[in-house]
C-alpha cells in the first residue's frame, strides 16, 4: 500500500531514507521506492514492473482494474526525478505478458517516452516478456554487462559475482514483540543482488523460500526492506520464515 | 393467519417413527373430514399404516390448491417436509404418468435445500412412501456430485420432482434450455428457509426465484422454516414484490411441541475463569453419554470439536463408539460417521455446525452443547436435533466453558422458556451477487435491461434497488465498471443493435459456470501425515487428515504442536499446497487453536448478560463459583450497571492495559479495537495491539493509558465518541486486512477474480495475494467502484458489525466509568488470556521494522551504512 501512496503523492521529492551497500565493489543505493541507484555510473535499476498486468487478465476474461500501469509508472517517475540517472535499466518482466508492450495505451507510452528523454534506457527481457518491448525508447536485450556488474532477469544458479537480477520478487519478514511484518526487499550478500519487484501489483516470495537456496552466502546476506519512507536493513539471521 | 392446532391431546408416537412422514396415529376424537380430499392412494396408504395427516399438512394443501404461496413455520418433527411435498404429490397423482411419446414436459416441482446431504436424504425418505403408495411420480436429485451423464439425461427427460441446491438452480437457469426445462413448473419448495435467506446464497436464490416466476408465471412457492423472529420477512421473500404493494405469502404456524428440558451442567468441578475447552466437565459429559442412547455434542468451532473428542477418548474406559464430525475433515471420514449414525451404531458424535440442519440421523436422545450457544434461536434449533418427535420433550445439557459462558447459557436458557427469538433479519441484496446473476442471465439468453430490472426488483432483497445502481452493475459485468474505459474490447457482455445484452464469447459462459455460487472458500491446505526418516528428512505420501485454514498455519513455526483430526500433531512445514505434520508425542499441544467463535454473541443474549451482571437478584440464581467470581470483581473493581460501560486500566509486565466491557460480540469489539488503537496512536499513547472476545476488548500500549485518562478530563468520552465511525473508520477500512478479506469474497462472487479457472485450479493462497493488491489499486484510483461499495456494505453488517458498534456508542454516551487498578481484575482475566493472536496494523508496522533494523545498527557490518 505504501508504494501506491507514493504513486498518488504529489510530493515525490519528500525525504526518503535510503541504504547504501556495495555489490562486487560497486556502490549501490537501495531506495524505498524499490529502485537501485549506482551513483558512480549514474545508473538506475528497476525490476519486474509487470506493466499491463490488469489488461493481461482482462484479455482472459478477468477484468482487473486498469490502473496498475499508471500507478507503477508514477512511482518510476518519482525514482527518475530523484536520481536523474544517465541510464535506466529495467530488469525484465517489464510487461506482464508478450503482447503487453504492443497493446499499452498511448498515454502510458508517452509517459515512458518523457521519462526516457535525455537518457539511455535498456529493457532486459524477462520470462513474461521474452520478445522485447515494442514501440518504446531504448534497446531490448537478454543481458547487459555494465560498470562491472551483470544485469539479467533470472539469477544464475550458484556463483554469479556481480550479478544484479530480479525475477524472484524477494520479500522478508521480521518479528518483533510477537508480531510479524513482511515487506519486499533488496537482497545482497555483497557479491550479487536480487531486486524487489517494482510493479504495484506484484507479490513477494520469502527469502527463505527454497527457490532462493544457493544464491547467497547467508552469513553475509542482508535484506534491505522497503518501509514507507525509509529502508530497513536486517541481517538474514534476524529474519524469520 | 391460521394456526391449526398441531398437537391435540391423546397422541402417542410409540412405534411409529418415520423420519420424514411423522404423522399422527388416527385418533377417534379428531375430525377427519379434510383428509378425504386426498386422492385414493394416499387414503389407502394412511389407512394401512393406521395414520392420518396432520391438520397443518392439510391446511397447506388446501392453500396450495387455492393457488396461494405459503410459509410453514413448525418445530422439528412436525412433519414439515411431508407438508411441503403433499401439494406436489397430490397434483402429480391426479395428473398421472406422462404417456411415452408425448411432447416434452418440464419439471413439476423444484425442491431447494441448503445442504447437498439434505437433498440426498430427502430423496431417500421420499422414495419409500411414494413407492409404497405406487404414485406415478419420478423424483431425482441434482447436486455437484451428480454425474454428467445423469445431468444430461435430466435435461432431456426431466423428473417430476427435482431436489437440488441454490448453486445448481443458478446453473440450470443460466442455461439456454432453462425456458423449456422450467415451463411447466408448479411448485418450488424451499427447505430450511430461515437459514438460507440471511446469506448471500439467499440473495442469489431470491434472484433465481424471480427468474423462475418469469419462466413459469403460475408457479407457487412453499417455504419451510424453523421459528424466526420476523416471519413477514420470509413471507415477502416468497412472493413477487411490486412497488407500493404489500405482497407476501400466507403463513401457517404450528406452535412448538413439548418444551425442551434444558439444563446447565451441574458439576462439582471448578469452572475456569477463561478458556474454551470445557475440559473440567469431561467426566460429567462422559457420564451423561453413558446414561443415554445416542448423544449429539455440539461445539462452536472445529478446534473445540477436536479437543473435546480427544478428551473424551482419554477417559473412554468403556470404549464407547464416539465419533467426530466437522467440515474440515476428509469427506470419506465424514460419510463414514454419517452412515454409522444413521444405523445407530454410535453412542456419541462431536460435531460443529455441519450437523446443524435438519438431517435425520438416527435416534438422538440427548444434545450436549459445549460452550455457549451465542444465540437463543441457534440453541433452540440445535436442541431440535434431539428426538425428532415433536410431542416428546427434547433433552439438552448446556456446558459453559468458562464463567462468562455460565451467564450466557443462563440467558439462553431463560430465552428458550419465554420463546424469545434472535434470528438475524433478511438483509439487503448484495451487489456482488447481483453481478453474478446478471452474467448468468446473459449466459442463458440475450436480455433486455429494462425487463431484467423489473424481474430483479420483484425479488424481495432487491426490491429497493435503484435503476442507476443496476446500470452500474451491468457496466461492471460488461467491462469491469471502471471510469477509465480501456476494456471495451475485452467486454464480457455487449449491447447489440436490438438493444439486448449478449455474451461476447462462449468462454465467458464457461467461466461463469465454473465460478457460480456465493460460497468463497477460505484458503485451505491439506494436512498430510509424514514420517521423518533416519537422516531426519521428511518422507512423502502419508495419510491425508483433512484441511486446515491457511491463516491458522501462518501462526505456526516448525516444531509447534497443535490439535487436528483428534490427534496432537507436530507442524513440519508447508510443501506446495500441503501442510506436513508428524505424530507428536505429547498430549499437550503448544498452540491453542481456538480461533474464536464463528457466530458472534447475539444482541439479545448480550443484553441479557449485561442485565444479569447489574441485577443482584439474577446474579443470585447463578452457580456459586460464578457468584464468587463476580463478588470478587465487585470488591476489586466494580460490576457495571446495564447501561454503563466499564473500562478498567492496569499495568502488567512492560505494558499498560485497558479492558472495555462492551458485551457486543467479537466482531463489533474487533472493529472497536481497530478504531481505538488508531485514535490512541494519534494521541501519541503508543498502542501496541488489542484482542477481542464476545464480552470484552483489551487494548495495550507502551504508555500509561490510565494515568492519561485520569489526568485529562473528558479524554475517555472523546476516545469513545461516535465520530470514530466517520473519518477513523474510513481511514482504517482503507488498510484493514479484514476489509481485504471481505473484498476478496466480493471479487470472487462478482466474477472479478476467479475461484477456479478452466483447466487450472487456483489455490486459495494465490487468490488472496492478488485480491489484496487489486484492492489497493482499486481503492487508490477508484474508491467509489461498485465492488468497494459492495465490500463496505458487507463490512457494515458482517465481518465488522459496524451497525452494532454504532448502536453501542450511542448507548454508552455519558455512561462511561473508568476504574484505574494496580493489577488485573477478575473480570479481565478471560480476555487477557486471549492475547497474542491479533495482527498489528499500519503505523506500528513501520515502528517494529525500525526496531528490528536498529538492532543491526549496533552490529559492525562491513559495507553497510544506514543513513
Amino acid at each position: 500500500m505504501h508504494r501506491l501512496a507514493h504513486a498518488l503523492s504529489a510530493q515525490t521529492t519528500a525525504p526518503l531514507l535510503h541504504a547504501q551497500t556495495i555489490v562486487n565493489g560497486v556502490v549501490a543505493i537501495c531506495d524505498p521506492l524499490g529502485s537501485l541507484y549506482l551513483p558512480e555510473t549514474g545508473t538506475l535499476v528497476v525490476s519486474d514492473l509487470h506493466l499491463e498486468k490488469g489488461s493481461a487478465f482482462a484479455r482472459r476474461g478477468m477484468l482487473l482494474p486498469p490502473y496498475d500501469t499508471l500507478a507503477t509508472l508514477r512511482v518510476l517517475e518519482a525514482a527518475i526525478v530523484r536520481h536523474d540517472p544517465k541510464l535506466v535499466i529495467s530488469l525484465g518482466d517489464n510487461f506482464h505478458d508478450r503482447v503487453g508492450s504492443a497493446v499499452m495505451p498511448d498515454a502510458f507510452r508517452h509517459m515512458i517516452a518523457a521519462m526516457a528523454l535525455g537518457r539511455e534506457w535498456v529493457w532486459i527481457n524477462g520470462n513474461h516478456d521474452p520478445d522485447g518491448a515494442f514501440g518504446l525508447p531504448g534497446a531490448s536485450m537478454d543481458e547487459l554487462n555494465h560498470a562491472g556488474l551483470a544485469f539479467r532477469h533470472e539469477p544464475k544458479r550458484g556463483d554469479a559475482v556481480g550479478e544484479i537480477a530480479g525475477h524472484l520478487h524477494p520479500a522478508a519478514t521480521v518479528v518483533r514483540r510477537e508480531r510479524a511484518v513482511r515487506r519486499a526487499c533488496f537482497a545482497t550478500d555483497g557479491t550479487r543482488m536480487l531486486m524487489p519487484a517494482f510493479g504495484v501489483t506484484t507479490g513477494g516470495l520469502d527469502l527463505r523460500h527454497r527457490a532462493m537456496t544457493g544464491l547467497f552466502d547467508r552469513s553475509r546476506l542482508v535484506a534491505h526492506m522497503l518501509g514507507r519512507d525509509r529502508i530497513y536493513s536486517v541481517r538474514f539471521a534476524n529474519l524469520i520464515a | 393467519m391460521c394456526r391449526p392446532a398441531a398437537s391435540l391431546p391423546g397422541f402417542s408416537f410409540d412405534g411409529f417413527d418415520l423420519p420424514l412422514f411423522s404423522v399422527n396415529r388416527i385418533d377417534s376424537r379428531e375430525p377427519q373430514g379434510d383428509a378425504l380430499t386426498l386422492p385414493a392412494p394416499f387414503l389407502r396408504w394412511f389407512g394401512e399404516k393406521g395414520w392420518r395427516p396432520r391438520a397443518h399438512q392439510l391446511e397447506l394443501l388446501a392453500r396450495a390448491e387455492a393457488g396461494n404461496s405459503t410459509l410453514l413455520i413448525a418445530p422439528t418433527g412436525a412433519g414439515k417436509t411431508l407438508a411441503g411435498f403433499l401439494p406436489s404429490l397430490v397434483d402429480l397423482t391426479r395428473r398421472g404418468r406422462i404417456p411415452p411419446g408425448s411432447a416434452f414436459v418440464g419439471i413439476h416441482t423444484l425442491y431447494i435445500s441448503p445442504l447437498k446431504a439434505l437433498a440426498v436424504d430427502i430423496e431417500r425418505n421420499l422414495m419409500k412412501p411414494v413407492g409404497e403408495m405406487g404414485l406415478p411420480v419420478r423424483i431425482e436429485n441434482r447436486t455437484g456430485d451428480t454425474p454428467t451423464a445423469k445431468r444430461q439425461r435430466q435435461k432431456l427427460n426431466p423428473p417430476d420432482i427435482l431436489l437440488t441446491t441454490p448453486e445448481q438452480l443458478a446453473l440450470l437457469l443460466a442455461n439456454g434450455e432453462a425456458t423449456r426445462f422450467f415451463k411447466d413448473l408448479r411448485y418450488v419448495v424451499f427447505d430450511e428457509l430461515h437459514s438460507l435467506v440471511t446469506s448471500k446464497r439467499g440473495h442469489l436464490l431470491s434472484l433465481g426465484l424471480a427468474r423462475l416466476r418469469r419462466l413459469a408465471p403460475s408457479v407457487q412457492t412453499i417455504g419451510l422454516s424453523a421459528t424466526v423472529s420476523d416471519p413477514m420477512d420470509l413471507q415477502r421473500w416468497l412472493a413477487p414484490q411490486e412497488p407500493d404493494m404489500n405482497n407476501h405469502a400466507g403463513l401457517v404456524l404450528v406452535e412448538g411441541g413439548a418444551n425442551p428440558q434444558i439444563s446447565i451442567l451441574k458439576t462439582e468441578e471448578h469452572v475456569p475463569w477463561a478458556g474454551h475447552s470445557a475440559r473440567y466437565a469431561i467426566a460429567d459429559v462422559y457420564a451423561a453419554i453413558k446414561e443415554h442412547g445416542t448423544t449429539l455434542l455440539f461445539v462452536n468451532t472445529r478446534s473445540q470439536a477436536e479437543l473435546l473428542f480427544q478428551e473424551l477418548w482419554t477417559i473412554n474406559d468403556d470404549n464407547l463408539p464416539i465419533a467426530l464430525h466437522h467440515g474440515s475433515l476428509d469427506v470419506t471420514q465424514r460419510r463414514k460417521v454419517e452412515a454409522a449414525m444413521a444405523e445407530n451404531r454410535l453412542r456419541a458424535v462431536v460435531a460443529t455446525s455441519t450437523l446443524d440442519l435438519g438431517i435425520d440421523w438416527g435416534d438422538v436422545d440427548l444434545v450436549v452443547h459445549v460452550g455457549a450457544p451465542k444465540g437463543a434461536s441457534r440453541l433452540a434449533q440445535r436442541i431440535g436435533r434431539a428426538n425428532h418427535r415433536m410431542d416428546e420433550p427434547s433433552k439438552a445439557i448446556l456446558v459453559p466453558a468458562n464463567r462468562f459462558e455460565v451467564m450466557e447459557c443462563q440467558a439462553a436458557l431463560d430465552a428458550n422458556y419465554i420463546g424469545a427469538q434472535d434470528t438475524p433479519p433478511v438483509g439487503k441484496g448484495a451487489l456482488d451477487v447481483l453481478a453474478q446473476h446478471v452474467l448468468g442471465m446473459a449466459c442463458a439468453a440475450p436480455f433486455d435491461p429494462l425487463s431484467l430490472y423489473d424481474e430483479i426488483t420483484s425479488a424481495s432483497p432487491y426490491r429497493t434497488l435503484a435503476w442507476e445502481t443496476f446500470e452500474r452493475v451491468i457496466d461492471f459485468v460488461a467491462t469491469g465498471g471502471y471510469a477509465l474505459k480501456t476494456y471495451e474490447r475485452y467486454a464480457r457482455i455487449r449491447k447489440t443493435k436490438d438493444g439486448l445484452y449478449r455474451v461476447s464469447n462462449p468462454l465467458v459462459a464457461q467461466q461463469y459456470r465454473l465460478n457460480v455460487g456465493t460460497i468463497v472458500e477460505s484458503p485451505m491446505l491439506n494436512v498430510r501425515m509424514v514420517k521423518r526418516n533416519q537422516r531426519g528428512s521428511l518422507g512423502r505420501g502419508g495419510m491425508s487428515l483433512g484441511k486446515v485454514e491457511e491463516y491458522f498455519l501462518e501462526m505456526l513455526s516448525q516444531g509447534d504442536t497443535f490439535m487436528f483430526s483428534g490427534k496432537v500433531l507436530r507442524f513440519e512445514g508447508i510443501r506446495e499446497n500441503e501442510c506436513l505434520v508428524s505424530q507428536a508425542f505429547t498430549f499437550d499441544p503448544k498452540v491453542p487453536s481456538y480461533a474464536g467463535g464463528k457466530f458472534p454473541l447475539s444482541t439479545y443474549l448480550a443484553q441479557q448478560v449485561r442485565r444479569m451482571l447489574a441485577d443482584p437478584a439474577r446474579r443470585a440464581a447463578l452457580p456459586e463459583q460464578v457468584r464468587d467470581w463476580l463478588s470478587l470483581q465487585k470488591d476489586v473493581s466494580m460490576l457495571p450497571r446495564e447501561d454503563e460501560l466499564l473500562i478498567e486500566t492496569f499495568p502488567r509486565g512492560s505494558r499498560h492495559y485497558m479492558v472495555i466491557y462492551a458485551f457486543e460480540g467479537r466482531l463489533a469489539h474487533q472493529t472497536l479495537g481497530m478504531l481505538l488503537t488508531r485514535r490512541l496512536d494519534r494521541a501519541g499513547l503508543k498502542p501496541l495491539g488489542f484482542v477481542a472476545t464476545d464480552y470484552s476488548l483489551a487494548v495495550w500500549a507502551l504508555d500509561d493509558l490510565g494515568a492519561t485518562f485520569k489526568l485529562k478530563r473528558g479524554a475517555l468520552a472523546e476516545l469513545f465518541d461516535e465520530d470514530m465511525l466517520g473519518d477513523d473508520l474510513e481511514a482504517w477500512l482503507n488498510e484493514s486486512f479484514l476489509l481485504k478479506r471481505t473484498f476478496r469474497n466480493c471479487a470472487v462472487i462478482a466474477g472479478l477474480i476467479d475461484q477456479r479457472h478452466p483447466g487450472k485450479e487456483k489455490t486459495g493462497r494465490q487468490v488472496t495475494v492478488s485480491a489484496d493488491l487489486i484492492y489497493d489499486v482499486l481503492h487508490a484510483h477508484e474508491p467509489d467502484h461498485l465492488l468497494l461499495e459492495a465490500t463496505r456494505n458487507d463490512a457494515a453488517t458482517g465481518l465488522l458489525d459496524i451497525a452494532r458498534l454504532g448502536d453501542m456508542l450511542k448507548r454508552i454516551k455519558g455512561h462511561i466509568t473508568h476504574r484505574r487498578l494496580d493489577r488485573i481484575s477478575p473480570l479481565a482475566v478471560p480476555v487477557m488470556l486471549e492475547i497474542g493472536k491479533e495482527m498489528i496494523q499500519g503505523e506500528a508496522q513501520d515502528f517494529l521494522l525500525s526496531e528490528a533494523a536498529d538492532d543491526l545498527i549496533h552490529e559492525a557490518m562491513g559495507g553497510l551504512d544506514v543513513d
